[in-house]
Order: structure tokens, then C-alpha cells, then sequence
């Protein structure tokens, strides 16, 4: 209980405006204490979006995990495919968009699906339509931002991808390794363990402790929580701490309702007993929704906007003047933005006009002694 | 041996006999069996599934015993098949039985190479007991037989359908071997769930002509268990060494934060029913299958493949014979003239390069005279220079030695002179 109440501060705290500091007698007050408050009128008036990634192989309860996150079913008419027809399948981007409402605040959420990923018997590079995705997303920010009319930037860059690893096996393979390479440099990455309900509390541990092993040996860069300032308190600190120790978080989703204990709650059903979906003892499902939606929502948006997208930007830039260079070409398709170094070519070019113009300057110089000898 | 249960009496009248008083006959089969008992039987398992399903897991679950198995990682470049043999007794019975394991399948990037390494162990161990059947002195009493008597194969709780992996796989395996799909891990299905997840798949293997083994219903005693089990496929098994306390016994048995799940429960899970089916009613059946069908479908492609025909429908061993000597006649004949050409290729050879070296030596003797004219040459000059040397020489020399005796003279003629 006392974790319940410690969330519920949490969650009153982000969402409550700070109160004003009291007067001082002896200073005057100017007022800027209720720049916390404006911001917040102007976002819920602006309304938030979010862009959630969901992959993995078909089969381990990515759909049925979105819907218990949002408690809603975004997958009504589904068609899921054979065995037959998966042998040769190639990997689809779906994508969902739902405005959903809370308190007065606006969310228009996002999810990209990336149906028959990891399906079909031979599954080479089958994570390049994903990752041209993103690519596509990041260019049409990039086209839209330096465009000249930028009022309505729609924002349909990749925020989070979440990534099933099947409770199945004994940690990480081939598939899920490449994958991960291939994305953590554009995306930010959440690895979770779906269907956690076929480990006791023994075999999680185990499979947490090697997958964050393998994570760490391979050298991938999932996504990192953000230090707690210094001045927080010391619950928020514990609780954060918890947090991260967690991580990969063992998820259990489900679509129905069930009675337990009194109560209707979300959870499956067996003939030895039901797992509770919001029981934080039977998984990390409160854990991965606090985490991503009560808390680190606007994290998450803030390092792709200043890390993966920044770095996609420079890197575009980078080729494009480079591509210029070589070619030569005055026109291109976007405006050429100021460089912070010339380049080998106009440098020599400024170099020759430079000697041409001292040369010059002696030439006068000579030129003006001569007349002046010449009138004495 | 012969799948055919011809009847041998079929064109004899059949008189039922009554007997007069007990003859004794009826102990033929205690007989067979205690033949047997003393003989010891031998079953061997196939095992495929991903990396980390269960496989070991259920094997000792099934035999109450625990098998070595070092956990198998994920990155292995390949599938391979692991072996192993153990010894276990139970009662005066002995089982010599076989685990083979895949080790690797399913972890790769690119699948389509998985099931090869699997079909081709099944056909090695068909091969060694054709090999040993053809052997003209041969121990079949004692062989030791290695050919796979069922593949359990197990299926990932995914909770749609197959896998398209498992769906290649099996339709490569179900003419090779008895295949009895299994759904592992089921303690991660709801009830409902699972119903929906079996008919699943067994349409999903009824429409692409998958055969899986079927529990024979013509025998009596167990027609009734069989055909109820045969309904119940997969089985959807959880399988577990460790023991829990329920109530006031100790059973084997999973514990979850939310309940245990009990592996000898018929309402938690098939496992009592793979374990009927598997080893108490049906294991001599599955022996039997594999001899029969299985096996003589390979040794049938086989022999046709070598070229050994059937002129009369049952094959007597003696044509076999013959054929087997024409055959082998033709074989040898076959080699003599591959050998032939051989030899003739390599005379011929040797014949070429006789002749290239022969034409490399007579260039080389041309050079060497053409070389050796050149230097007599060079030397003959050199002669000359040295003889017009030696001739400048000894004209100077004389004319020295004029010059000096003519110098010396003169002084003497003066001297002379001047006595005069």
C-alpha cells in the first residue's frame, strides 16, 4: 500500500501546478513564480501526441499489452495471417491513431505496429522496413522544419519502440540482438519480457539478470532513465532506484476482466489461480505503465527530439554538403545552411584571390613611389 | 518383418479344432515375453523445439530421473542433433533409451537450412540398419538399434497458430519419423485460449498434409483410451522437476505467486496423458510403426534407387540375391572400365608431357650449342686481340732493345772515335 500511495504523490506532483511562493515582506514580488502555471494552462490547451513503436514476433501479446496500457481495444478487426502464409511474409508498418482524453488533457496517441517482424523462415534484414520507417519520419521533420511555412509541423517522429523478448528461451537471440543494433542509434528502445507469466519469481530474476548481461556484452544502448536531481526526495530517489533495477520489465497483458479477491480487475484466468495484470507482485505492468506514461512520457519525446533526431539532422547535413562538394551544384533542394567550417575548395580559392590582391597592392604601391619620384 | 499379415491359411479350409485337455500353448506369449524381458528393449526420442521450450525439462519429467543437460545458448551458427544414451531399469524391465536433442534450432536469422541437419540424422540411422541388414553375416539380435522411434515436436504458446517454421518442419519430418506435436510451456494458456489454440492448429496441419502419428484404434483393449487421447492433440504439457508442497503431499509442480501448477493434474495440464500414451500403452506400437512404415519406406527408395526392382509382388530373399550379384557384376564392370579409362587418360599423359619435356630439352640443347658457338666466337677474338697484343709487345720490346744497344753503342763509337 505504501507503494500505492507514493505513486498517487508522484502523479499529484507532476500534475498539479507548483503552488506560488509566499510574499516577502521586504522584497517586492515580481511574479514570475507562475511561469509553471502558464506553461501548464498553454500545453492542455495545445494538447499532447505520442508516437509508441510496438515489435516482436507475432504471438507474444503486443496488441494485447497496448490495449491494457491504454484501456482501450485498438484492434477490433484483426486478421491474423497462417502458418502457410508466414513462410515468405515480409514485415508491414500499421499505424493506429486514437485521441484519447483525461482530466481535460489531450493525447493524440500513435501506435505503430510492425506486423509479420521475425515471422517467416528466413529473416534476413528483416528489420530494414522498420528502420526506413523511422528514417522517413525523421526526413519529413527535417523537410518541415526547414520549410518556409512552419506553422503546422505535423510531428509523426518514432518516440518509443518497445521491444517483446519472448519469456521462452534463456535470454536474448540472433533476431532480437540485430534488431536492436539496428535501432538503438534512431529510436529509443524499452526491451520488455512478454507472456511473463510462464516464470516464477526465480526464473525472472534469471532471465533479467542475462538479459541485461547480454545487453550490456553486445553493447546496445537501450533506453537509460534520467538521473533524479540531488534535491528530490528520498522516496522519489528509492522509488527510481527500484525502477531501474527492474529493468528489462516482465509484462503480463490482458484483455478481460476477471474477479479477484472482491474485486473486478484485469487479468487471465487459470484453473490454479488468476494473475492479477495490475498486481505489481505478479509483473511490472504497473512499473512499465507509470514509467511510460506517468512519468517519462515527456523524456522519452525530449531524446528523440534532442539526440536521435539531432543526430540524424547532422548527419543528413553532413552528406548532403559533402554531395555538394563533389558535384558542385548551386541549386539544391533545401535552403544551405550556414557552414561552421569552409571547406578544402573555397578555402584555396579565397587563398589564390588573397595573393592576387597583395600582388596587386605592391603593383600600386610601386606604381604611386614611381609618380612620386616622378614630381620630384 | 513384412507388413503384410498375410493370412497363411486362407486357401485351406479353417476347422476349429476343440482340444481334448490342456496342451500348454497358451504361455506363447509369456514366453515372447520373458524372451523379451531378458533381451531388454530400446526406444529412442527425438526432441525438437526452439532453444530454452523445455525439452530437457519434459524428458525428465517423463522419466523421473534427471538427465545431464547443460543449458544450450542461443548463438549457435547451426542446428545440430545431441545424442544420449542411458540405461533404466524399472521392475525386471530394461530400457536402453536414446534422447536426441536439437540443439540450436530455431535461433538462426535464416531458418531455411534448420531442418536438414534433423532429416539427415533420421536417414543416417536408417542407412546403418539397412547396412546391417544387408550384411551377409549379420547380428540383428543384437544391434543395437539407433532409429528414432517418435519426435515429440514442441510447439511455442504463442496462442495463434504454428509457427511457419514448425509447419516446414514437421512436413519435411511426418514421412521420416512418427510425429506427435506437443504444446510446451502451457502454463502460459488460458483454458479457453488453449481449446481455440489446438483446433487451431490441428486444422492448420490437417489443410497442408501434414500426417502426425494417430493412436491405433484396432487393438481391443486400448481402442477406447486411444481414439479419446487422439482428440486431445498436441497435448499441451508443463513439465517440472521441482517438488511443492500441496495440501499434505508433495507433488512436482511449478509455484507461481498466483497458484501452483500441478504437472500430474489432468485439469492443469495433457502431461499424464502424453505419459499414458507415450510409455504405458503405446511405446511397442511406436517401435512397430517405425520398423513397418517408416523404415520400409526408406529401404524401399533406397533399393529402387540403386536399382533393384520387384518382378513378383512378395520378394523372395534368393532373386534378391541374384539381383544383388547382377548388380554387382554390372558395378564392377562398371569400375574396370572407369578404370581403363583411367589408365589410358593417365598414359596418354604421361605420353604429352613425355613429349613437352622432350621439346623443352631439345630447345635447351640448341641454346647451349647456339651459346657455346657464341663464346668459341668471343673467345677466338679474344685470342686475336691477345696474339696482335703480344705482337705490339715484342716489337717494342725489340725496338728497345735496338734503341738501347744502338745508344750504348754510339757512346762507344764516340769513345772509340776519340781514341782514334
Amino acid at each position: 500500500m505504501d507503494n500505492m500511495m507514493l505513486q498517487e504523490k508522484l502523479v499529484e506532483k507532476l500534475l498539479c501546478p507548483r503552488t506560488r511562493t509566499t510574499r516577502q515582506k521586504d522584497k517586492q514580488y515580481v511574479g514570475f513564480a507562475t511561469l509553471p502555471n502558464q506553461v501548464h494552462r498553454k500545453s492542455v490547451k495545445k494538447g499532447f501526441d505520442f508516437t509508441l513503436m510496438v515489435a516482436g514476433e507475432s504471438g507474444l501479446g503486443k496488441s494485447t499489452l497496448v490495449n491494457s496500457l491504454f484501456l482501450t481495444d485498438l484492434y477490433k478487426d484483426r486478421k491474423l495471417l497462417n502458418a502457410e502464409e508466414r513462410i515468405n511474409q515480409t514485415v508491414e508498418i500499421t499505424k493506429h491513431t486514437v485521441d484519447i482524453e483525461e482530466k481535460g488533457v489531450k493525447l493524440k496517441l500513435t501506435i505503430v505496429d510492425t506486423p509479420g517482424f521475425g515471422d517467416a523462415v528466413n529473416n534476413n534484414e528483416c528489420w530494414k522496413p522498420i528502420t526506413d520507417y523511422i528514417d522517413q519520419q525523421f526526413e519529413q521533420y527535417f523537410r518541415d522544419e526547414s520549410g518556409l511555412n512552419r506553422k503546422n509541423i505535423l510531428d509523426n517522429r518514432v518516440h518509443c519502440c518497445l521491444y517483446f523478448i519472448p519469456a521462452f528461451g534463456h535470454g536474448l537471440r540472433p533476431v532480437d540482438v540485430e534488431f536492436m543494433k539496428a535501432l538503438h542509434e534512431k529510436v529509443n528502445i524499452i526491451p520488455l519480457i512478454s507472456k511473463a507469466d510462464c516464470l516464477t519469481p526465480n526464473e525472472v530474476k534469471k532471465l533479467k539478470d542475462r538479459v541485461r548481461d547480454e545487453i550490456e556484452c553486445f553493447g546496445i544502448k537501450v533506453y537509460q532513465f534520467p538521473e533524479c536531481d540531488s534535491d528530490e526526495e528520498e522516496e522519489f530517489k528509492q522509488m527510481d532506484k527500484e525502477l531501474k533495477e527492474c529493468t528489462p520489465f516482465a509484462v503480463i497483458g490482458s484483455n478481460a476482466v476477471v474477479e479477484a479477491r472482491g474485486q473486478r480487475v484485469r487479468g487471465r484466468l487459470y484453473p490454479w489461480g488468476i494473475v492479477e495484470v495490475e498486481n505489481q507482485s505478479h509483473c511490472d505492468f504497473v512499473k512499465l505503465r507509470n514509467m511510460l506514461i506517468r512519468s517519462h512520457m515527456h523524456d522519452l519525446k525530449d531524446v528523440t527530439c534532442d539526440v536521435h533526431y539531432e543526430n540524424y539532422r547532422a548527419h543528413c547535413i553532413q552528406e548532403m554538403t559533402s554531395k555538394l562538394a563533389q558535384d558542385n551544384r548551386t541549386d539544391s533542394p533545401l535552403p544551405i545552411l550556414p557552414l561552421p567550417t569552409p571547406d578544402g575548395e573555397t578555402e584555396r580559392l579565397i587563398k589564390m584571390k588573397d595573393e592576387e590582391l597583395k600582388r596587386m597592392q605592391e603593383m600600386l604601391e610601386k606604381m604611386q613611389q614611381q609618380m612620386h619620384e616622378k614630381d620630384q | 518383418m513384412a507388413a503384410t499379415d498375410v493370412d497363411i491359411f486362407s486357401n485351406e479350409e479353417k476347422r476349429n479344432l476343440s482340444l481334448g485337455g490342456h496342451v500348454g500353448f497358451d504361455s506363447l506369449p509369456d514366453q515372447l515375453v520373458s524372451k523379451s524381458v531378458t533381451q531388454g528393449f530400446c526406444f529412442n526420442i527425438l526432441c525438437v523445439g526452439e532453444t530454452g521450450i523445455g525439452k530437457s525439462t519434459l524428458m525428465n519429467t517423463l522419466f523421473n530421473t534427471m538427465f545431464e543437460n547443460e543449458e544450450a545458448s542461443h548463438y549457435q551458427n547451426g542446428v545440430y542433433l545431441r545424442p544420449r544414451t542411458y540405461d533404466l531399469q524399472e521392475s525386471n524391465v530394461h530400457l536402453k533409451l536414446t534422447i536426441v536433442d536439437t540443439v540450436g534450432f530455431g535461433d538462426q536469422i535464416n531458418k531455411e537450412e534448420s531442418y536438414k541437419p534433423i532429416v539427415d540424422y533420421i536417414d543416417t540411422q536408417f542407412e546403418n540398419y539397412l547396412q546391417e541388414e544387408l550384411k551377409i553375416k549379420r547380428s540383428l539380435f543384437n544391434y543395437h538399434d539407433t532409429r528414432i522411434h517418435i519426435c515429440l515436436y514442441f510447439i511455442s504458446p504463442t496462442g495463434h497458430s504454428l509457427k511457419s517454421l514448425d509447419l516446414v518442419t514437421m512436413k519435411k519430418l511426418d514421412s521420416k519419423v512418427n510425429i506427435i506435436p506437443i504444446i510446451a510451456k502451457a502454463d502460459t494458456i488460458s483454458k479457453s485460449e488453449l481449446h481455440k489454440f489446438k483446433i487451431k492448429i490441428m486444422s492448420e496441419l490437417v489443410s497442408n498434409g501434414v500426417q502426425i502419428y494417430q493412436f491405433p484404434t484396432d487393438d481391443e483393449a486400448v481402442t477406447e483410451i486411444n481414439s479419446s487421447m487422439n482428440a486431445h492433440l498436441p497435448f499441451a504439457v508443463v513439465g517440472s522437476v521441482e517438488e511443492v508442497k500441496v495440501g499434505n503431499k508433495t507433488v512436482r509442480a511449478r509455484q507461481y505467486p498466483w497458484g501452483v501448477v500441478q504437472v500430474e493434474n489432468e485439469s492443469h495440464c495433457d502431461f499424464v496423458k502424453l505419459r499414458e500414451m507415450l510409455i504405458r500403452v503405446n511405446m511397442e506400437d511406436l517401435r512397430e510403426q517405425t520398423h513397418a512404415r517408416h523404415y520400409e519406406l526408406y529401404r524401399r527408395c533406397k533399393l529402387e534407387e540403386m536399382g533393384f526392382k520387384d518382378t513378383d509382388p512378395d520378394s523372395q530373399p534368393f532373386s534378391l540375391q541374384e539381383t544383388y550379384e547382377a548388380k554387382r557384376k554390372e558395378f564392377l564392370g562398371d569400375l574396370q572400365k572407369k578404370e581403363e579409362e583411367m589408365r589410358q587418360m593417365f598414359v596418354n599423359k604421361v605420353k604429352e608431357t613425355e613429349g613437352e619435356l622432350k621439346e623443352k630439352e631439345r630447345e635447351l640443347h640448341g641454346k647451349f650449342e647456339q651459346l657455346k658457338l657464341m663464346h668459341q666466337e668471343e673467345k677466338k677474338k679474344v685470342e686475336e686481340k691477345r696474339r696482335d697484343l703480344e705482337e705490339e709487345m715484342n716489337a717494342f720490346n725489340r725496338r728497345k732493345v735496338a734503341a738501347e744497344t744502338l745508344s750504348l753503342s754510339q757512346p762507344l763509337k764516340k769513345d772509340k772515335d776519340k781514341k782514334n
